[in-house]
């Protein structure tokens, strides 16, 4: 029965890690997206120059994908909580309930409720409330973001509640369960991320214009946004993600362990680059280390002291092996973007930024950088904080639903299968309308869509044919 | 009476009445979609909804998000007894749900998309009256947690309400495309919709009637003085509303039948609701029993004051927007 039973653990914990690995990608992209949306046509309505508008139309109908693609792995998110955590939900819904409860009503119906306007209602309800529709839409991700956030890193420093008689967390203190100490840096860092997402895919598809055609306006227009972004934003997101890692250290030092590959506690650490940490050995093999580094970072003293793995009993320690190498490719990505960011801004000077192709093949190639940091970033919170859903009080293997392995494993093959067919095809469409150059004239598929976006342009002659 | 978990199960019952009736019509025109001719007349049927589908579909969030927060035992034993119908619903929404945008994406991908909004909204909307009549069954509970196994849901009853649904949303569908189309479309449907009426009385009447023979408790409410006297109007206003959505199909008034249809949907709804009251798994849990605190029931009702209201008025603007007929090939504009 043992056995059984952590057979179907194991099961719903891939297909939790699989459901929302995947899902997560759509709202990296979409937040960013949105934002990037609302300024487009913020500098459309300011400035009239058409070519922000044509921009506009470009990516609003991949955000329309995208952000179908990101609703639908959602609602599946909402209900397996309990399909396959009743135990948790059971304990925790009165605190993450509520907080859902708010994304629910503050962030989704906003965005919903918008979306509509935003997508076919241009010609319906003019310029101003159209852009209002917009900017609707864009706060909506973000109160998205702030509340499952919020939720998460409850999660992970949990505060402001007690324990009742049966079992389940109450909330004491509201202001403290919402701003609980991971949560400012948690939704700092994600936010970030979403913007560099954003960022990077943009910035690649109009490096892949432009290095077909250097004069294509769109292609300028959108590669310069876009480096604006990286150069700026990758090197905030390196000195934020510290400050998330220092927290972290304060609250939960077995996940710093675990990423950072120390078995023992010792002062002066070392910084481990590249090794391979061994949970049975309990040491990191193969470590090529710069001594005193360790130490410097995360205590700012070339003395300070890091705890070790070793200091926690072995059933409570994080999987350091996942964890160490999600963390570094997190940060050897995050270095790379902040690298072509800065480059950018040289290039920039030397008024060579649209003419250089080999830097515009690199740009190319970091398309899919975001979302590579944004599944590490995640990996290492979450397989960090095993072996615990609530940190420190909830065992995952105390959190799952009573349902017998065999369900749970035809749930997650149905959900690889259709989530690889379903998004393989969005994101075949995806790059089919990103193909399409943003010039005028052009449009992205032979879509025959007959609603809404062809209004976008009949309105740019101000007529109002309803 | 009005204490916190009473309001909280009040205000449930209501976005789970609000999801049906709007994501109702909006799947039910999936379900109707084979019927419904290849290109123009699939294409027009769909932009009658595709700017409010997901804003339907947000009710079915806040209604799983709203029970696990407002009675989390309950969403802790529902979930997994009903594992594969609401797993299987899930999969049908994402197929329909995608299909708002793919199919506009090649042409030469239409088919595979048509057949995912068809397939995707059928099964979504099988399962939901699946995991209905499931619920209505009764669930088996020990301590806190779901005692039963994985097809308990699985009976002739719930099969039933699962095809009774189908029908039911198919018929709230065709009324809301007259409602919003014309012509040869329009006609079309007119056709269909007697036949239709006809086959979701017939259904709802023998659910109406099985339902109180699943339990003696909720035969006893149903059948015995003076509880019969105050709840014999329920069928009577039922037959009366019938009556007036027959008249109106008759005489093609297209605008009409659709609020009396959705009449329709909130009486059975209420009759459900009298069915289960005051359990909120029915006859095993009650709405007292599985509350969260005060406290998070408090900091919700807040929430909900505030922005309930809110997402009336801008959802009511954007219906507003929309309103009118749409028209073949033109779209909105
Ligand atoms: C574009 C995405 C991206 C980039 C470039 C980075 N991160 Fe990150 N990181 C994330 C995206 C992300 C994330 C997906 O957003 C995570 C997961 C959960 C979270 O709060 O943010 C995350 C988690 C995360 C954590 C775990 C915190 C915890 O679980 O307690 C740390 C310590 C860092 N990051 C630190 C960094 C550093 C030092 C970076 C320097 C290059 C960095 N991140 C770049
Ligand atoms: C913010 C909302 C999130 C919540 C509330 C949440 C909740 C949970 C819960 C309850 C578990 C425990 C079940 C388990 O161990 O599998 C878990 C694990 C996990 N989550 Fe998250 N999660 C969130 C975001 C994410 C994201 C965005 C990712 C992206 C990759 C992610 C990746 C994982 C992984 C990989 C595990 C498995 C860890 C393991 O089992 O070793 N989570 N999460
Ligand atoms: C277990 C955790 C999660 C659950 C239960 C969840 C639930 C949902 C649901 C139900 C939707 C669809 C909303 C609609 O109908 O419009 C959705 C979409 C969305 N989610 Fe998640 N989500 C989770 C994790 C996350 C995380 C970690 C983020 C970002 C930080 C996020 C951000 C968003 C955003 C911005 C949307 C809007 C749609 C989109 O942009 O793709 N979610 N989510």
């Amino acid at each position: 029965m043992e056995s059984v039973d952590n057979i179907a653990l194991l099961l719903a914990r891939l297909q939790f890690s699989w459901t929302i690995g995947v899902h997560i990608l759509f709202p990296s992209f979409t937040i960013g997206l949105a934002s990037y949306l609302a300024v487009l046509e913020g500098l459309w309505l300011k400035t009239g120059k058409q070519v922000y508008i044509r921009l506009f139309k470009y990516w609003v109908k991949i955000f329309a994908v995208v952000f179908a693609m990101g609703v639908v792995s959602g609602i599946v998110m909402s209900y397996e909580f309990g399909t396959n955590w009743s135990v948790f939900a059971d304990k925790t819904g009165p605190i993450l309930g509520p907080l859902l409860a708010y994304e629910v009503l503050s962030a989704f119906f906003l965005e919903a409720g918008f979306l509509g306007i935003m997508l076919f209602g241009l010609s319906k309800v003019g310029k101003k409330l159209h852009f209002t529709a917009t900017l609707m839409v864009a706060i909506g991700t973000f109160f998205s973001a702030f509340w499952i956030l919020s939720a998460n890193s409850w999660m992970q420093t949990p505060q402001g509640y007690s324990i009742n008689d049966v079992g389940q967390f109450v909330p004491e203190d509201w202001l403290k369960i919402v701003f609980n100490p991971s949560f400012p840096y948690r939704l700092m860092h994600m936010v970030i991320a979403a913007y560099l997402t954003t960022a990077f895919v943009v910035g690649a598809v109009g490096a892949w214009h432009l290095l077909r055609d250097k004069t294509c306006e769109g292609a300028r227009v959108m590669f310069s946004m876009a480096m604006w972004m990286a150069a700026i934003v990758a090197p905030l997101q390196i000195f934020v993600g510290d400050m998330h890692g220092l927290n972290t250290m304060e609250h939960q030092p077995a996940k710093i362990a675990a990423m950072e590959g120390h078995f023992e506690t010792q002062k002066g650490a070392p910084l481990i680059l590249f090794g391979i940490p061994d949970m049975e050995a309990e040491e990191t093999k193969y470590a090529i280390e710069i001594p005193k580094l360790g130490s410097l970072i995360l205590t700012h003293h070339a003395d300070g002291e890091i705890i070790g793995l070793k200091a926690f009993p072995k059933e409570d320690r994080p999987n350091s092996l996942i964890v160490f190498w999600a963390f570094r490719i997190m940060v050897g990505l995050g270095t790379l973007m902040a690298s072509l960011g800065l480059f950018s801004l040289w290039l920039r000077w030397r008024k060579k930024l649209y003419d250089t192709a080999l830097f515009h093949k690199a740009a190319v190639l970091m398309a899919p950088s975001g979302f590579m940091a944004v599944i590490a970033g995640w990996t290492v919170t979450e397989v960090g904080r095993q072996p615990y859903t609530v940190y420190g009080l909830l065992r995952t293997n105390q959190s799952a639903a009573p349902v017998e392995a065999p369900a749970v494993a035809t749930s997650l093959l149905i959900f690889i299968i259709v989530y690889f067919v379903v998004f393989g095809f969005g994101i075949y469409y995806i790059l089919r309308m990103m193909k399409a150059p943003p010039t005028p004239g052009q449009t992205p598929t032979a879509s025959s869509h007959p609603i809404g976006l062809d209004s976008i342009m009949s309105t740019q002659t101000g007529k109002e044919d309803n | 009476m009005f204490d916190l978990p009473t309001i909280w199960a009040g205000l449930l019952a209501l976005v789970i009445l609000i999801y049906v009736i709007l994501d109702g019509f909006d799947l039910g025109i999936g379900i109707l979609y084979p019927l419904l001719q290849k290109g123009e007349e699939r294409n027009t049927a769909m932009n009658t909804v595709a700017p409010v589908w997901d804003g339907n579909e947000t009710w079915l969030v806040l209604g799983g998000g709203g029970l696990l927060a407002a009675f989390p035992l309950a969403y802790a034993i529902i979930m997994p007894a009903l594992y594969v119908p609401i797993l299987a619903m899930l999969f049908g929404l994402i197929f329909r749900g995608v299909s708002f945008e793919f199919r506009w994406r090649n042409p030469r991908h239409e088919k595979i998309w048509d057949a995912g909004f068809f397939g995707g909204s059928l099964l979504a909307t099988f399962s939901q009256g699946i995991v209905l009549g499931a619920f209505v069954q009764g669930i088996a509970v020990d301590g806190r947690a779901y005692s039963g196994g994985w097809f308990d849901w699985l009976s002739p009853f719930s099969m039933f309400t699962g095809l009774s649904l189908v029908f039911g949303y198919a018929f709230l569908g065709t009324m809301w495309l007259i409602l919003k189309t014309e012509g040869e479309l329009r006609d079309r449907l007119y056709k269909l919709s007697l036949p239709l009426m006809l086959t979701v009385f017939l259904l709802t009447g023998i659910v109406s009637l099985w339902t109180p023979f699943l339990s003696p408790e909720i035969f006893a409410r149903w059948f015995k003085m003076p509880t019969l006297l105050y709840l014999s109007p329920v069928p009577i206003i039922a037959a009366l509303l019938a009556w007036r959505i027959y008249v109106n199909l008759k005489r093609q008034n297209d605008y009409r039948p659709f609020p009396l249809a959705l009449g329709l949907f909130v009486l059975s709804y209420a009759g459900l609701g009298i069915s289960i009251f005051p359990y909120v798994v029915p006859r095993a849990i009650t709405v007292a029993e599985a509350a969260a605190p005060d406290a998070s029931l408090g900091f919700m009702l807040i929430g909900a004051a505030i922005f309930l209201p809110l997402i009336f008025i801008y959802t009511g603007y954007s219906y507003w927007i929309f309103r009118g007929k749409v028209k073949a090939g033109e779209g909105y504009h």
